[in-house]
């Protein structure tokens, strides 16, 4: 399993817009894959190019723009990740190189998913976002910290901190493999399993 | 203490109640009933190899073919090698680890959230999980039923268990009867545009009241299935003689003495009088109208008869910018009327709307029109079972007549995985959940509505309001 994330620093990228959903992160038509990685080329597809091919980059879409290249933290707003459970949401994140999502809010079943990938989704209030907006839409090259341990966003002289539940902390901070940790209670399960009555036994 | 139907199932599946943090109640929740399908379970299955670990209950997991298969042809190679290459991942996987699997051609094949229930897979008070968001669907049988993801359903494959914080809990009644020509989704799409796109974002919804007691299994799974589409981890609705006769018989539903235990069981599946929710949302079935979505969430809806409205009539900056946005790419002006809007597609299908009761509805209006000319109108049935009723109804030749294709079983324009995928600028009047852009294919634009106001719109050319077809 990977070896867990604590602190982030690096560049971001404004994606300022609400309800950004699933279907936006990566289409349907990327999802005939049967790995988990590869995605990157194709994140944000309909946004991010002019043609189905992948060919003419829309150079009004951020992923595009000169200034924010090698970006490794998405500011977004809120809503991020609504729709579909498909994971390959958060693997074509990650594969683009985005360690930190930092947003108004999550749908839930997106948020779980980055959880189980290392990504990090930060969550701040609108007013927060409104300041660092701001502030990365002024200068590209803003290094955001991001401490997970501290729940602590900062940059310049901005500086933020975050609610996160302890379980999905310790999963971040550990790496740890959640169905290894599941297995410990083996026994626990068969019991459970064991007091079914007969009609809801498989 | 007086509890809640989702603290009752809750309750009942607790392997270990790992603590209660302040952000809440967590828990090791059994996972009574796993349903796959070929898009989200070769990742989770390449994991469990990769670690040697096996499937610990392959009896509670079926499988079936739906989201990338060919509506035209049972040949799994019909929408080319990568689609066929994930078919039959599915098929190897499923045999390797002992997993039942209806594939294409399969009578029991069909969209997983359609073939579940009507095989009676799906019992009140279950647990319910698959790697798709509208698993929620399954919640009209008073399930516990959310969709997870991939790592998940490797989770679920190897420990038959998931890890579960507690969520909040909403209540949404529906008071009084519908009026005529009004459907369970007109419900759903009202709820939404009342509550938001993310209205019951953390939240579990239980919908009650009479309009949604008189719903029959059918228009309860219409209901349920667009929880997600307001934020929702589950909608649930607690079971009572409409879901017990729905079940009873169905090949997997318990049998004889087994019946009477279950029975039992579910009729103390209610929320107590007196149970507290966190948040509670009132409608009035006499209020609701046809729906039909104008902008690229399903929280951009409104009634058929009603102006398009404009970025000012929103006071949240964000809703106002959504709305902008909206507009421009389902290219509409503020006060448009829908009734002026040309449809070129019609998709009458899903898991929303592609079960027996919803191509009757749709039929029902078909038989009096023909499709208009430069409309592309397609029925695709929810499940084989789905396509043998309303073949043996006559259904098939109702359209057919009318000038709708009739297609073979799956999920087809709901996501446009296989070749049934709209062309840019095309626009679309969809039974299916979502209108978000490029859902139905890059730059087509999708409107959400009931079968019947589809089959309407493929009459008329244009958006109709069902209530003059009746
Ligand atoms: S019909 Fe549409 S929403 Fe339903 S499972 Fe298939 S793709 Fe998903």
């Amino acid at each position: 399993m990977t070896t867990g994330i604590n602190i982030h620093t690096g560049s971001a990228m404004p994606l300022n817009q609400a309800n950004v959903d699933t279907d936006q992160i990566i289409p349907k038509q990327f999802l005939t894959a049967v790995t988990k990685s590869g995605y990157g080329k194709h994140l944000f597809h309909d946004w991010r190019y002019l043609d189905q091919h992948e060919q003419v980059p829309n150079p009004d879409f951020v992923l595009n723009k000169p200034q924010y290249q090698g970006a490794s933290v998405l500011l977004t707003r809120e809503n991020f990740g609504c729709g579909s459970s498909r994971e390959h949401a958060p693997w074509s994140l990650d594969d683009y190189g985005f360690k930190v999502v930092i947003g108004t809010s999550f749908a839930d079943i997106f948020y779980g998913n980055c959880i189980n990938n290392q990504l990090l989704p930060v969550q701040l209030t609108s007013s927060q976002m409104d300041q660092l907006f701001d502030l990365v839409e002024n200068d590209a090259s803003a290094q955001i910290t991001v401490n997970l341990e501290q729940q602590n966003v900062s940059v310049g002289e901005l500086s933020f901190t975050f609610d996160i539940a302890e379980q999905h902390k310790t999963n971040l901070l550990k790496g740890l493999d959640a169905i290894g940790q599941t297995l410990e209670l083996n026994d626990k399960i068969t019991e459970f399993e064991n007091n079914l009555p007969e009609w809801q036994k498989a | 203490m007086a509890t809640t139907l989702y603290d009752k199932i809750w309750q009942a599946h607790l392997v270990d109640a790992q603590k209660t943090s302040e952000t809440g109640e967590e828990g090791l929740m059994y996972i009574d009933r796993h349903l796959i399908h070929e898009v989200t379970s070769p990742q989770a299955f390449a994991g469990l190899d990769e670690k040697g670990r096996k499937v610990r209950c392959p009896e509670r997991i079926f499988a079936t073919m739906d989201h990338s298969i060919s509506t035209r042809s049972l040949a799994l190679d019909a929408c080319g090698p990568t689609n066929k290459l994930q078919l039959q991942t599915l098929a190897d996987n499923c045999k390797k680890h002992g997993i039942e699997l209806f594939p294409v051609g399969h009578q029991k094949q069909g969209i997983v959230h359609v073939m579940g229930p009507e095989l009676g897979l799906i019992q009140p008070g279950m647990t319910v999980v698959c790697g798709d968001s509208h698993t929620a669907t399954h919640g009209a049988f008073g399930a516990l039923a959310f969709g997870i993801g991939t790592s998940q359903v490797e989770h679920v494959f190897a420990t038959q268990t998931l890890k579960q914080s507690k969520a909040k809990s909403m209540k949404v009644q529906v008071n009084g009867s519908l009026p005529i020509g009004i459907t369970a989704k007109d419900i759903i799409l009202a709820i939404i545009g009342k509550i938001g796109h993310a209205g019951a974002t953390e939240h579990v919804i239980e919908y009650c009241g009479e309009a949604i007691s008189a719903l029959s299994m059918e228009e309860r799974m219409t209901v349920c299935n667009m929880s997600i589409e307001a934020g929702a981890k589950a909608g649930l609705i607690a079971p009572d003689q409409t879901t017990f006769d729905y079940l009873e018989g169905r090949e997997y539903a318990p049998k004889g003495q087994h019946w009477d235990q279950a029975v039992a069981y579910w009729n103390t599946l209610v929320s107590d009088a007196g149970a507290s929710f966190d948040t509670i949302i009132e409608l009035d079935a006499a209020d609701i109208t046809p729906q039909v979505t104008w902008g690229t969430n399903p929280g951009q809806v409104i009634g058929v008869n009603q102006p398009v409205p404009a970025p000012s009539d929103f006071s949240d900056p964000i809703d106002k910018d959504s709305a902008n946005k909206a507009l421009k790419y389902m290219d509409l002006a503020p006060g448009q009327k829908l009734s002026d809007l040309s449809v070129n597609n019609v998709f009458i299908g899903s898991c929303t709307n592609g079960r027996i009761e919803d191509m009757r509805a749709a039929a029902a209006i078909a038989k009096q029109g023909k499709v208009a000319a430069g409309v592309t109108a397609i029925v695709v049935p929810g499940s084989v079972s789905v396509k043998a009723q309303a073949e043996a109804e006559q259904l098939d030749k109702i359209f057919i007549d009318a000038g709708f294709e009739w297609r073979l079983p799956g999920c087809s324009m709901c996501l446009g995985m296989n070749d049934d995928i709209l062309k840019q600028g095309d626009r679309c009047a969809s039974t299916s959940n979502r209108n978000f852009e490029g859902r139905q294919g890059r730059g087509a634009r999708t409107h959400l509505v009931s079968p019947a106001m589809a089959a309407a719109a493929a009459l008329a050319g244009h958006f109709a309001d069902v209530r003059d077809y009746q």
